[in-house]
Protein backbone atom coordinates (compact mmCIF):
# COMPACT_ATOMS: atom_id res chain seq x y z
CA UNK A 1 0.00 0.00 0.00
CA UNK A 2 1.74 3.30 -1.01
CA UNK A 3 1.54 6.36 1.25
CA UNK A 4 -1.07 8.30 -0.46
CA UNK A 5 -3.71 5.56 -0.23
CA UNK A 6 -3.17 6.03 3.65
CA UNK A 7 -5.00 9.05 3.90
CA UNK A 8 -7.80 7.72 1.75
CA UNK A 9 -9.35 5.24 4.64
CA UNK A 10 -11.66 5.31 7.13
CA UNK A 11 -11.11 4.72 10.68
CA UNK A 12 -12.92 1.03 10.75
CA UNK A 13 -10.63 0.51 7.57
CA UNK A 14 -7.40 1.87 9.14
CA UNK A 15 -7.56 0.14 12.41
CA UNK A 16 -8.09 -3.15 10.81
CA UNK A 17 -4.76 -2.53 9.23
CA UNK A 18 -3.05 -1.16 12.39
CA UNK A 19 -4.16 -5.00 14.02
CA UNK A 20 -2.94 -6.34 11.15
CA UNK A 21 0.72 -5.00 11.17
CA UNK A 22 0.73 -3.81 7.87
CA UNK A 23 0.80 -0.58 8.80
CA UNK A 24 2.00 1.19 11.61
CA UNK A 25 0.87 4.55 13.26
CA UNK A 26 4.35 6.00 12.24
CA UNK A 27 3.27 5.09 9.00
CA UNK A 28 -0.17 6.80 9.47
CA UNK A 29 1.32 10.26 10.23
CA UNK A 30 3.80 10.18 7.71
CA UNK A 31 1.38 9.54 4.99
CA UNK A 32 -0.67 12.38 6.15
CA UNK A 33 1.96 14.97 6.73
CA UNK A 34 3.17 14.32 3.17
CA UNK A 35 -0.13 14.98 2.04
CA UNK A 36 -0.02 18.11 4.15
CA UNK A 37 2.66 19.61 2.59
CA UNK A 38 1.32 18.71 -0.92
CA UNK A 39 -1.90 20.35 -0.33
CA UNK A 40 -2.01 22.22 2.83
CA UNK A 41 -0.48 25.40 1.21
CA UNK A 42 -3.19 25.49 -1.30
CA UNK A 43 -6.38 24.54 1.43
CA UNK A 44 -4.96 25.95 4.62
CA UNK A 45 -7.29 23.65 6.38
CA UNK A 46 -4.44 24.37 9.52
CA UNK A 47 -3.18 26.95 11.60
CA UNK A 48 -0.39 25.06 13.20
CA UNK A 49 1.10 21.57 13.51
CA UNK A 50 2.20 19.40 16.68
CA UNK A 51 5.20 17.23 15.59
CA UNK A 52 6.13 16.55 19.18
CA UNK A 53 3.09 15.60 19.88
CA UNK A 54 2.80 13.74 17.16
CA UNK A 55 5.74 11.40 17.43
CA UNK A 56 5.24 10.34 21.01
CA UNK A 57 1.73 9.59 20.50
CA UNK A 58 2.49 7.78 17.20
CA UNK A 59 5.38 5.76 19.02
CA UNK A 60 3.01 4.94 22.08
CA UNK A 61 0.48 3.64 19.95
CA UNK A 62 2.57 1.59 17.97
CA UNK A 63 4.04 0.25 21.21
CA UNK A 64 0.34 -0.63 22.37
CA UNK A 65 -0.83 -2.34 19.23
CA UNK A 66 2.51 -4.69 19.25
CA UNK A 67 1.62 -5.75 22.74
CA UNK A 68 -2.38 -6.41 21.04
CA UNK A 69 -4.05 -3.47 22.97
CA UNK A 70 -6.95 -2.30 21.43
CA UNK A 71 -8.28 1.41 22.07
CA UNK A 72 -11.22 2.80 19.67
CA UNK A 73 -8.93 5.26 17.77
CA UNK A 74 -5.84 3.81 18.56
CA UNK A 75 -3.23 5.37 16.03
CA UNK A 76 -5.46 7.32 14.26
CA UNK A 77 -4.27 10.78 12.84
CA UNK A 78 -6.76 13.80 13.95
CA UNK A 79 -7.05 17.28 14.11
CA UNK A 80 -8.29 19.72 16.39
CA UNK A 81 -10.33 22.72 16.16
CA UNK A 82 -8.62 26.50 17.38
CA UNK A 83 -10.95 26.64 20.17
CA UNK A 84 -10.04 23.84 21.86
CA UNK A 85 -7.57 23.95 24.82
CA UNK A 86 -4.70 21.53 24.44
CA UNK A 87 -2.00 21.89 26.99
CA UNK A 88 1.23 23.79 26.36
CA UNK A 89 -0.27 23.76 22.47
CA UNK A 90 -0.47 27.30 21.16
CA UNK A 91 -4.33 27.48 21.20
CA UNK A 92 -6.04 31.42 20.06
CA UNK A 93 -9.90 30.60 18.95
CA UNK A 94 -8.63 32.19 15.25
CA UNK A 95 -8.27 35.53 17.16
CA UNK A 96 -5.69 38.15 17.36
CA UNK A 97 -6.33 38.44 21.11
CA UNK A 98 -5.18 35.10 22.21
CA UNK A 99 -1.95 34.95 19.99
CA UNK A 100 0.55 32.87 22.07
CA UNK A 101 -1.81 31.71 24.71
CA UNK A 102 -0.41 28.20 25.48
CA UNK A 103 -3.52 26.40 28.04
CA UNK A 104 -2.25 25.02 31.26
CA UNK A 105 -4.81 22.00 30.70
CA UNK A 106 -6.42 20.09 28.04
CA UNK A 107 -10.30 20.14 27.05
CA UNK A 108 -11.78 17.03 28.02
CA UNK A 109 -13.13 15.90 24.62
CA UNK A 110 -9.64 16.08 23.58
CA UNK A 111 -8.29 14.50 26.45
CA UNK A 112 -10.38 11.32 25.71
CA UNK A 113 -9.51 11.24 22.31
CA UNK A 114 -5.77 11.07 23.42
CA UNK A 115 -6.89 8.22 26.20
CA UNK A 116 -8.79 6.37 23.20
CA UNK A 117 -5.24 6.40 21.16
CA UNK A 118 -5.95 9.39 18.54
CA UNK A 119 -2.63 10.97 17.02
CA UNK A 120 -2.59 14.96 17.21
CA UNK A 121 -1.37 16.66 13.94
CA UNK A 122 -2.50 19.72 14.60
CA UNK A 123 -4.65 22.97 14.99
CA UNK A 124 -7.52 23.73 12.44
CA UNK A 125 -8.50 27.26 11.09
CA UNK A 126 -11.69 28.73 12.25
CA UNK A 127 -13.38 32.12 12.25
CA UNK A 128 -12.67 33.95 15.13
CA UNK A 129 -14.22 32.88 18.26
CA UNK A 130 -16.10 30.67 15.92
CA UNK A 131 -18.29 33.17 14.63
CA UNK A 132 -18.82 32.98 10.99
CA UNK A 133 -19.83 30.54 8.61
CA UNK A 134 -17.26 30.84 6.13
CA UNK A 135 -13.74 30.86 7.92
CA UNK A 136 -13.13 34.20 6.45
CA UNK A 137 -13.22 35.82 9.55
CA UNK A 138 -10.21 33.87 10.95
CA UNK A 139 -7.90 36.43 11.72
CA UNK A 140 -5.14 34.42 9.84
CA UNK A 141 -5.83 33.31 6.75
CA UNK A 142 -9.24 32.39 4.93
CA UNK A 143 -9.39 28.52 4.04
CA UNK A 144 -10.23 26.85 1.08
CA UNK A 145 -12.36 24.73 -0.12
CA UNK A 146 -10.97 21.04 -0.98
CA UNK A 147 -13.30 20.39 -4.11
CA UNK A 148 -12.89 24.71 -5.34
CA UNK A 149 -10.05 26.59 -4.09
CA UNK A 150 -12.25 29.86 -4.75
CA UNK A 151 -14.80 28.76 -2.36
CA UNK A 152 -15.47 28.46 0.92
CA UNK A 153 -15.56 25.58 3.33
CA UNK A 154 -18.04 26.88 5.49
CA UNK A 155 -17.71 27.83 8.66
CA UNK A 156 -16.96 28.43 11.55
CA UNK A 157 -14.81 24.84 11.79
CA UNK A 158 -14.11 24.91 8.03
CA UNK A 159 -10.15 24.71 9.02
CA UNK A 160 -11.61 20.76 10.62
CA UNK A 161 -14.24 20.09 7.69
CA UNK A 162 -11.17 20.74 4.87
CA UNK A 163 -8.43 18.85 6.29
CA UNK A 164 -11.17 15.80 6.40
CA UNK A 165 -12.15 16.45 2.94
CA UNK A 166 -8.64 17.05 1.56
CA UNK A 167 -7.54 13.61 3.36
CA UNK A 168 -4.94 15.90 5.70
CA UNK A 169 -6.65 14.33 8.75
CA UNK A 170 -8.63 11.12 8.93
CA UNK A 171 -11.16 12.98 11.95
CA UNK A 172 -11.09 16.47 13.55
CA UNK A 173 -12.84 17.58 15.94
CA UNK A 174 -15.28 21.21 15.98
CA UNK A 175 -17.82 22.75 17.69
CA UNK A 176 -21.37 24.33 16.55
CA UNK A 177 -23.16 26.93 18.11
CA UNK A 178 -25.45 27.83 15.26
CA UNK A 179 -24.50 25.42 12.19
CA UNK A 180 -20.73 25.38 12.71
CA UNK A 181 -20.05 21.75 12.50
CA UNK A 182 -22.66 20.17 9.83
CA UNK A 183 -22.69 23.43 7.43
CA UNK A 184 -19.18 23.28 6.66
CA UNK A 185 -19.42 19.33 6.35
CA UNK A 186 -22.00 20.12 3.84
CA UNK A 187 -20.01 22.48 1.83
CA UNK A 188 -16.86 20.09 2.24
CA UNK A 189 -18.60 17.42 1.28
CA UNK A 190 -18.03 14.90 4.76
CA UNK A 191 -20.19 13.72 7.84
CA UNK A 192 -20.29 16.02 10.42
CA UNK A 193 -22.32 15.87 14.10
CA UNK A 194 -23.60 18.08 16.36
CA UNK A 195 -24.54 16.06 19.62
CA UNK A 196 -27.26 16.79 22.21
CA UNK A 197 -26.39 19.95 24.74
CA UNK A 198 -24.99 18.31 27.61
CA UNK A 199 -24.03 15.33 25.50
CA UNK A 200 -20.27 16.06 25.54
CA UNK A 201 -18.36 18.53 28.39
CA UNK A 202 -17.33 22.08 27.18
CA UNK A 203 -13.94 22.06 29.59
CA UNK A 204 -11.38 23.44 27.65
CA UNK A 205 -13.32 24.85 24.76
CA UNK A 206 -13.23 28.52 24.60
CA UNK A 207 -16.87 29.46 25.32
CA UNK A 208 -18.74 31.56 22.18
CA UNK A 209 -22.35 31.28 23.56
CA UNK A 210 -22.90 28.42 26.85
CA UNK A 211 -26.13 27.48 26.09
CA UNK A 212 -25.36 26.77 22.56
CA UNK A 213 -22.30 25.55 22.06
CA UNK A 214 -21.23 21.70 21.65
CA UNK A 215 -18.11 19.81 20.40
CA UNK A 216 -18.72 17.33 17.89
CA UNK A 217 -16.74 15.07 15.32
CA UNK A 218 -15.71 15.29 10.96
CA UNK A 219 -15.32 12.06 9.35
CA UNK A 220 -15.77 10.50 6.32
CA UNK A 221 -18.11 7.73 7.24
CA UNK A 222 -21.31 7.94 9.35
CA UNK A 223 -19.47 4.69 11.99
CA UNK A 224 -16.28 6.52 11.98
CA UNK A 225 -18.29 9.96 13.31
CA UNK A 226 -20.44 7.67 16.00
CA UNK A 227 -17.42 6.11 16.93
CA UNK A 228 -15.56 9.30 17.86
CA UNK A 229 -18.70 10.98 19.36
CA UNK A 230 -19.43 8.06 21.72
CA UNK A 231 -15.10 8.75 22.62
CA UNK A 232 -15.67 11.82 23.38
CA UNK A 233 -19.56 11.58 25.14
CA UNK A 234 -20.21 11.79 29.07
CA UNK A 235 -20.48 12.79 32.24
CA UNK A 236 -17.59 15.19 33.35
CA UNK A 237 -17.43 16.76 36.56
CA UNK A 238 -15.39 19.72 35.14
CA UNK A 239 -18.60 20.69 33.19
CA UNK A 240 -21.60 21.19 35.21
CA UNK A 241 -24.36 21.11 32.42
CA UNK A 242 -22.55 17.70 31.14
CA UNK A 243 -25.06 15.03 31.44
CA UNK A 244 -24.89 11.71 32.92
CA UNK A 245 -25.93 9.68 29.99
CA UNK A 246 -23.75 6.60 28.62
CA UNK A 247 -21.57 7.30 26.11
CA UNK A 248 -22.29 3.98 24.23
CA UNK A 249 -25.93 5.14 23.80
CA UNK A 250 -25.01 7.31 20.59
CA UNK A 251 -24.26 3.90 18.86
CA UNK A 252 -27.37 2.06 20.08
CA UNK A 253 -29.40 0.12 17.56
CA UNK A 254 -27.80 2.67 14.99
CA UNK A 255 -27.76 -0.06 11.91
CA UNK A 256 -30.92 -1.11 12.34
CA UNK A 257 -31.95 0.69 8.95
CA UNK A 258 -35.28 3.22 8.35
CA UNK A 259 -37.74 0.66 7.79
CA UNK A 260 -40.91 1.36 9.68
CA UNK A 261 -39.48 5.09 10.63
CA UNK A 262 -41.48 7.97 10.18
CA UNK A 263 -39.30 11.07 8.55
CA UNK A 264 -40.71 14.12 9.17
CA UNK A 265 -39.86 17.28 6.16
CA UNK A 266 -40.94 20.31 7.64
CA UNK A 267 -42.38 22.33 5.08
CA UNK A 268 -40.34 25.73 6.52
CA UNK A 269 -37.40 24.15 5.52
CA UNK A 270 -38.02 22.55 2.54
CA UNK A 271 -39.27 26.23 0.93
CA UNK A 272 -36.48 27.95 2.61
CA UNK A 273 -36.21 31.10 1.04
CA UNK A 274 -32.72 31.35 -1.26
CA UNK A 275 -32.77 27.32 -1.52
CA UNK A 276 -30.92 26.42 -4.76
CA UNK A 277 -32.28 24.11 -7.21
CA UNK A 278 -29.71 21.84 -7.45
CA UNK A 279 -29.51 21.71 -3.61
CA UNK A 280 -33.02 21.06 -3.53
CA UNK A 281 -33.04 18.25 -6.34
CA UNK A 282 -29.82 17.03 -4.23
CA UNK A 283 -32.66 16.18 -1.38
CA UNK A 284 -35.56 15.53 -3.47
CA UNK A 285 -33.14 12.64 -4.87
CA UNK A 286 -31.93 11.39 -0.89
CA UNK A 287 -35.64 11.49 0.45
CA UNK A 288 -36.57 9.17 -2.73
CA UNK A 289 -33.64 6.73 -1.61
CA UNK A 290 -34.96 6.68 2.02
CA UNK A 291 -38.72 6.22 1.06
CA UNK A 292 -37.30 3.09 -0.93
CA UNK A 293 -35.69 1.75 2.24
CA UNK A 294 -38.90 1.43 3.69
CA UNK A 295 -39.22 5.11 5.51
CA UNK A 296 -42.23 6.70 5.60
CA UNK A 297 -42.05 10.60 4.72
CA UNK A 298 -44.42 12.74 6.38
CA UNK A 299 -45.13 16.59 6.01
CA UNK A 300 -44.15 18.75 9.33
CA UNK A 301 -44.43 22.48 10.17
CA UNK A 302 -41.90 24.65 12.16
CA UNK A 303 -44.17 27.50 12.40
CA UNK A 304 -41.60 29.80 13.99
CA UNK A 305 -38.72 29.06 11.65
CA UNK A 306 -38.64 32.82 9.93
CA UNK A 307 -37.84 33.76 13.87
CA UNK A 308 -35.24 31.81 14.75
CA UNK A 309 -32.77 33.43 12.77
CA UNK A 310 -33.41 36.94 14.99
CA UNK A 311 -33.71 34.97 18.46
CA UNK A 312 -30.38 33.83 17.82
CA UNK A 313 -29.02 36.72 17.08
CA UNK A 314 -30.01 37.97 20.70
CA UNK A 315 -29.40 35.13 22.81
CA UNK A 316 -26.07 33.62 21.03
CA UNK A 317 -24.52 37.75 21.05
CA UNK A 318 -25.68 38.12 24.77
CA UNK A 319 -23.61 35.25 25.75
CA UNK A 320 -20.70 36.18 23.75
CA UNK A 321 -20.92 39.66 25.08
CA UNK A 322 -20.15 38.00 28.00
CA UNK A 323 -18.11 35.19 28.01
CA UNK A 324 -15.65 37.87 25.99
CA UNK A 325 -15.01 40.22 28.93
CA UNK A 326 -12.44 37.84 30.27
CA UNK A 327 -10.08 39.08 27.08
CA UNK A 328 -9.17 41.89 28.89
CA UNK A 329 -5.22 41.92 28.29
CA UNK A 330 -4.64 41.31 32.01
CA UNK A 331 -4.09 37.23 32.23
CA UNK A 332 -2.99 36.14 29.39
CA UNK A 333 -2.74 36.80 24.97
CA UNK A 334 -2.31 40.19 23.56
CA UNK A 335 -2.15 43.08 26.18
CA UNK A 336 -1.39 46.95 25.83
CA UNK A 337 -0.38 46.47 29.63
CA UNK A 338 1.39 49.88 29.57
CA UNK A 339 -1.32 51.75 29.06
CA UNK A 340 -1.82 54.78 31.10
CA UNK A 341 -4.70 53.62 33.32
CA UNK A 342 -6.52 50.24 33.31
CA UNK A 343 -9.61 51.34 31.42
CA UNK A 344 -7.06 52.19 28.92
CA UNK A 345 -6.01 48.87 29.07
CA UNK A 346 -9.27 47.34 27.91
CA UNK A 347 -10.26 49.60 25.54
CA UNK A 348 -6.68 49.60 23.28
CA UNK A 349 -6.37 45.73 24.18
CA UNK A 350 -9.84 44.87 22.75
CA UNK A 351 -9.47 47.10 20.25
CA UNK A 352 -6.26 45.79 18.75
CA UNK A 353 -7.37 42.07 19.71
CA UNK A 354 -10.85 41.65 18.27
CA UNK A 355 -11.45 41.30 14.17
CA UNK A 356 -14.67 43.68 13.10
CA UNK A 357 -17.17 40.05 13.26
CA UNK A 358 -16.52 39.69 17.19
CA UNK A 359 -16.64 43.50 17.82
CA UNK A 360 -20.72 43.14 15.54
CA UNK A 361 -21.69 40.41 18.20
CA UNK A 362 -20.07 41.90 21.30
CA UNK A 363 -21.51 45.39 20.50
CA UNK A 364 -24.92 43.26 19.42
CA UNK A 365 -24.72 41.46 22.44
CA UNK A 366 -23.88 44.20 25.10
CA UNK A 367 -26.97 46.17 23.30
CA UNK A 368 -29.53 43.69 23.96
CA UNK A 369 -28.95 43.36 27.75
CA UNK A 370 -27.57 46.43 28.29
CA UNK A 371 -30.42 49.31 30.63
CA UNK A 372 -34.15 50.00 28.90
CA UNK A 373 -33.49 46.87 26.05
CA UNK A 374 -33.27 43.98 28.37
CA UNK A 375 -37.01 43.32 28.16
CA UNK A 376 -37.15 44.05 24.73
CA UNK A 377 -34.61 42.32 22.94
CA UNK A 378 -33.40 39.69 24.96
CA UNK A 379 -36.28 38.50 27.87
CA UNK A 380 -38.20 38.51 24.17
CA UNK A 381 -35.52 36.17 22.11
CA UNK A 382 -35.61 33.52 25.09
CA UNK A 383 -39.81 33.65 25.18
CA UNK A 384 -39.11 32.82 21.40
CA UNK A 385 -36.57 30.23 21.89
CA UNK A 386 -39.51 28.47 23.84
CA UNK A 387 -41.42 28.39 21.36
CA UNK A 388 -39.11 27.27 18.41
CA UNK A 389 -38.55 24.72 21.15
CA UNK A 390 -42.07 23.69 21.36
CA UNK A 391 -42.24 23.41 17.52
CA UNK A 392 -39.72 20.41 17.74
CA UNK A 393 -41.91 19.23 20.16
CA UNK A 394 -44.92 19.28 18.43
CA UNK A 395 -42.40 18.27 15.16
CA UNK A 396 -41.81 15.42 16.89
CA UNK A 397 -45.05 13.81 17.95
CA UNK A 398 -45.35 12.95 14.20
CA UNK A 399 -42.07 11.79 13.36
CA UNK A 400 -39.16 9.88 14.59
CA UNK A 401 -36.68 12.45 12.90
CA UNK A 402 -36.21 15.32 10.62
CA UNK A 403 -34.98 15.99 7.49
CA UNK A 404 -33.69 19.15 5.05
CA UNK A 405 -30.93 20.30 3.49
CA UNK A 406 -27.93 21.49 5.34
CA UNK A 407 -27.47 24.56 4.15
CA UNK A 408 -29.61 26.22 1.09
CA UNK A 409 -26.58 27.08 -0.93
CA UNK A 410 -23.44 25.19 -1.59
CA UNK A 411 -20.08 26.27 -1.22
CA UNK A 412 -19.79 30.12 -1.91
CA UNK A 413 -17.00 31.86 -3.48
CA UNK A 414 -14.74 33.75 -1.46
CA UNK A 415 -15.68 37.37 -0.46
CA UNK A 416 -19.23 36.48 -1.95
CA UNK A 417 -21.06 37.47 2.02
CA UNK A 418 -18.42 39.35 3.66
CA UNK A 419 -19.61 42.48 2.88
CA UNK A 420 -23.66 41.48 4.04
CA UNK A 421 -23.25 40.86 7.51
CA UNK A 422 -27.20 39.19 7.30
CA UNK A 423 -26.52 37.49 4.40
CA UNK A 424 -23.77 34.95 5.90
CA UNK A 425 -25.93 34.90 9.11
CA UNK A 426 -28.79 32.95 6.69
CA UNK A 427 -26.26 30.54 5.93
CA UNK A 428 -27.71 28.84 9.11
CA UNK A 429 -30.95 29.14 8.77
CA UNK A 430 -31.34 25.56 8.71
CA UNK A 431 -29.06 24.19 11.19
CA UNK A 432 -30.12 27.36 13.95
CA UNK A 433 -33.19 25.77 15.38
CA UNK A 434 -31.49 22.37 16.48
CA UNK A 435 -29.01 25.04 18.36
CA UNK A 436 -31.64 26.11 19.85
CA UNK A 437 -33.72 23.14 20.87
CA UNK A 438 -30.52 21.63 22.08
CA UNK A 439 -31.27 18.48 19.26
CA UNK A 440 -28.91 16.42 18.13
CA UNK A 441 -27.90 17.36 14.36
CA UNK A 442 -26.28 15.21 11.58
CA UNK A 443 -24.99 16.35 7.87
CA UNK A 444 -24.07 13.54 5.56
CA UNK A 445 -23.22 14.19 1.99
CA UNK A 446 -25.97 13.31 -0.85
CA UNK A 447 -24.52 14.32 -4.60
CA UNK A 448 -23.47 16.99 -5.55
CA UNK A 449 -24.71 20.22 -7.32
CA UNK A 450 -22.71 22.04 -10.28
CA UNK A 451 -19.81 19.74 -9.00
CA UNK A 452 -20.27 20.90 -5.51
CA UNK A 453 -20.82 18.69 -2.45
CA UNK A 454 -24.47 18.98 -0.80
CA UNK A 455 -25.40 17.93 2.48
CA UNK A 456 -28.40 15.97 3.86
CA UNK A 457 -29.16 17.46 7.66
CA UNK A 458 -30.77 14.38 9.71
CA UNK A 459 -32.32 16.16 13.23
CA UNK A 460 -33.16 13.76 16.11
CA UNK A 461 -35.21 14.46 19.63
CA UNK A 462 -32.74 15.68 22.26
CA UNK A 463 -30.58 12.24 23.32
CA UNK A 464 -31.58 10.53 19.67
CA UNK A 465 -28.14 10.51 17.77
CA UNK A 466 -28.90 6.73 17.59
CA UNK A 467 -32.33 7.98 15.63
CA UNK A 468 -30.21 10.59 13.41
CA UNK A 469 -27.38 8.06 13.05
CA UNK A 470 -29.16 5.47 12.29
CA UNK A 471 -31.35 7.04 9.45
CA UNK A 472 -28.30 8.66 8.15
CA UNK A 473 -26.24 5.26 8.11
CA UNK A 474 -29.10 3.94 6.38
CA UNK A 475 -28.37 6.35 3.72
CA UNK A 476 -25.38 6.12 3.20
CA UNK A 477 -25.78 2.43 2.92
CA UNK A 478 -28.36 2.55 0.11
CA UNK A 479 -27.30 5.82 -1.41
CA UNK A 480 -23.55 4.29 -1.98
CA UNK A 481 -22.78 8.23 -1.53
CA UNK A 482 -19.78 8.17 0.22
CA UNK A 483 -17.58 10.87 1.27
CA UNK A 484 -14.58 11.13 -1.02
CA UNK A 485 -10.95 12.77 -0.67
CA UNK A 486 -11.32 15.47 -2.79
CA UNK A 487 -7.67 15.60 -5.09
CA UNK A 488 -7.43 19.49 -4.42
CA UNK A 489 -4.77 19.94 -7.16
CA UNK B 1 -34.73 50.46 15.45
CA UNK B 2 -32.02 52.07 14.15
CA UNK B 3 -28.56 52.76 16.09
CA UNK B 4 -27.23 56.04 16.23
CA UNK B 5 -23.68 56.99 15.97
CA UNK B 6 -24.11 58.07 20.08
CA UNK B 7 -25.58 54.41 20.87
CA UNK B 8 -22.71 52.85 19.26
CA UNK B 9 -19.93 55.01 20.91
CA UNK B 10 -22.22 54.33 24.77
CA UNK B 11 -22.48 50.69 23.89
CA UNK B 12 -18.52 50.39 22.57
CA UNK B 13 -17.79 51.43 25.95
CA UNK B 14 -20.30 49.45 27.64
CA UNK B 15 -18.21 46.18 26.31
CA UNK B 16 -14.87 48.11 26.79
CA UNK B 17 -14.24 48.26 23.00
CA UNK B 18 -12.20 50.95 21.40
CA UNK B 19 -12.79 52.37 18.40
CA UNK B 20 -11.23 53.67 15.37
CA UNK B 21 -12.12 56.81 13.84
CA UNK B 22 -15.43 56.04 10.90
CA UNK B 23 -16.30 53.12 13.32
CA UNK B 24 -19.18 54.73 14.63
CA UNK B 25 -20.86 55.05 11.58
CA UNK B 26 -19.38 51.59 10.10
CA UNK B 27 -21.09 50.06 13.34
CA UNK B 28 -24.11 52.20 13.46
CA UNK B 29 -25.11 51.04 9.51
CA UNK B 30 -24.57 47.65 10.20
CA UNK B 31 -25.69 47.14 13.62
CA UNK B 32 -28.83 49.02 12.35
CA UNK B 33 -29.48 46.59 9.42
CA UNK B 34 -29.40 43.37 12.01
CA UNK B 35 -31.56 44.94 14.43
CA UNK B 36 -34.10 45.40 11.78
CA UNK B 37 -34.52 42.16 10.79
CA UNK B 38 -34.31 41.56 14.24
CA UNK B 39 -37.38 43.44 15.37
CA UNK B 40 -39.65 40.67 13.71
CA UNK B 41 -39.49 39.13 16.91
CA UNK B 42 -41.70 41.96 18.27
CA UNK B 43 -44.74 40.80 15.96
CA UNK B 44 -45.27 37.43 18.40
CA UNK B 45 -47.20 37.74 21.01
CA UNK B 46 -45.47 36.33 23.93
CA UNK B 47 -47.30 37.33 26.92
CA UNK B 48 -47.53 33.97 28.45
CA UNK B 49 -44.44 32.27 27.18
CA UNK B 50 -42.05 31.36 29.51
CA UNK B 51 -38.41 32.22 28.73
CA UNK B 52 -36.00 29.33 27.75
CA UNK B 53 -32.68 30.34 29.41
CA UNK B 54 -31.17 26.14 29.30
CA UNK B 55 -33.06 23.59 26.75
CA UNK B 56 -31.87 20.48 28.59
CA UNK B 57 -33.20 19.20 32.14
CA UNK B 58 -30.00 18.66 33.87
CA UNK B 59 -29.90 18.90 37.53
CA UNK B 60 -27.11 21.07 39.33
CA UNK B 61 -24.16 18.55 40.84
CA UNK B 62 -22.20 19.54 43.73
CA UNK B 63 -18.82 18.14 43.89
CA UNK B 64 -17.74 17.03 47.63
CA UNK B 65 -15.68 19.92 49.08
CA UNK B 66 -12.50 18.42 49.27
CA UNK B 67 -9.25 20.07 48.44
CA UNK B 68 -7.05 19.07 45.47
CA UNK B 69 -4.71 20.16 43.01
CA UNK B 70 -5.19 23.46 40.99
CA UNK B 71 -2.66 25.51 39.13
CA UNK B 72 0.58 26.44 40.64
CA UNK B 73 1.42 29.89 41.00
CA UNK B 74 3.95 29.54 38.18
CA UNK B 75 1.40 27.82 35.72
CA UNK B 76 -0.68 30.60 36.24
CA UNK B 77 1.19 33.04 35.64
CA UNK B 78 2.67 31.56 32.59
CA UNK B 79 0.45 33.36 29.96
CA UNK B 80 0.39 36.59 31.54
CA UNK B 81 1.50 39.69 29.77
CA UNK B 82 3.47 41.01 32.59
CA UNK B 83 3.68 39.99 35.92
CA UNK B 84 5.62 40.69 38.84
CA UNK B 85 6.20 38.99 42.60
CA UNK B 86 4.21 36.39 41.15
CA UNK B 87 1.21 38.41 40.94
CA UNK B 88 -0.45 40.18 37.35
CA UNK B 89 0.84 43.64 36.68
CA UNK B 90 -1.95 45.90 35.73
CA UNK B 91 -1.30 50.11 35.20
CA UNK B 92 -3.04 52.27 37.68
CA UNK B 93 -6.39 51.55 39.09
CA UNK B 94 -6.91 54.75 41.34
CA UNK B 95 -5.64 58.24 39.98
CA UNK B 96 -2.97 59.62 42.00
CA UNK B 97 -4.38 62.45 44.46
Amino acid sequence: MTNGDLTQLTVKETLRLLRLGSVSAADLVTAHVERIERLDPHVKAYLRFTPELWEKQAAEADRLIRQGETRPLLGIPVAIKDVLCVRGVETTAGSQILKGFKPPYTATAVQRLFDAGAVMLGVTNCDEFAMGSSTENSSYFPTRNPWDLARVPGGSSGGSAAAVAAGEAMLALGTDTGGSIRQPAALCGVVGMKPTYGRVSRYGLIAFASSLDQIGPFARSVDDAAITLSVISGLDDLDATSADRAPMEVLSNFGGGVKGMRLGVPREYYEVEGIEPGVKAAIDAALDVLRMQGAEIVDVSLPHTDYGLAAYYIIAPAECSSNLARFDGVRYGLSEVDAPNITELYLETRRKGFGSEVRRRVMLGTYALSSGYYDAYYLKAQKVRTLIKRDFDEAFEKCDAIVSATSPTVAFPLGAKTQDPLSMYLCDVLTLGGNLAGLPGISIPCGTSDGLPVGLQVLAPQWGENVALRVARAYEEASRIRAEVAEVV
Amino acid sequence: MPLSKDEVRHVAMLARLGVEPGDEEYYAEQLSGILEHIDRLQQLDTGDIPPTAQVVEISSRLREDDPRPSLTQEEALANAPAAVNGMFRVPSIQEEA
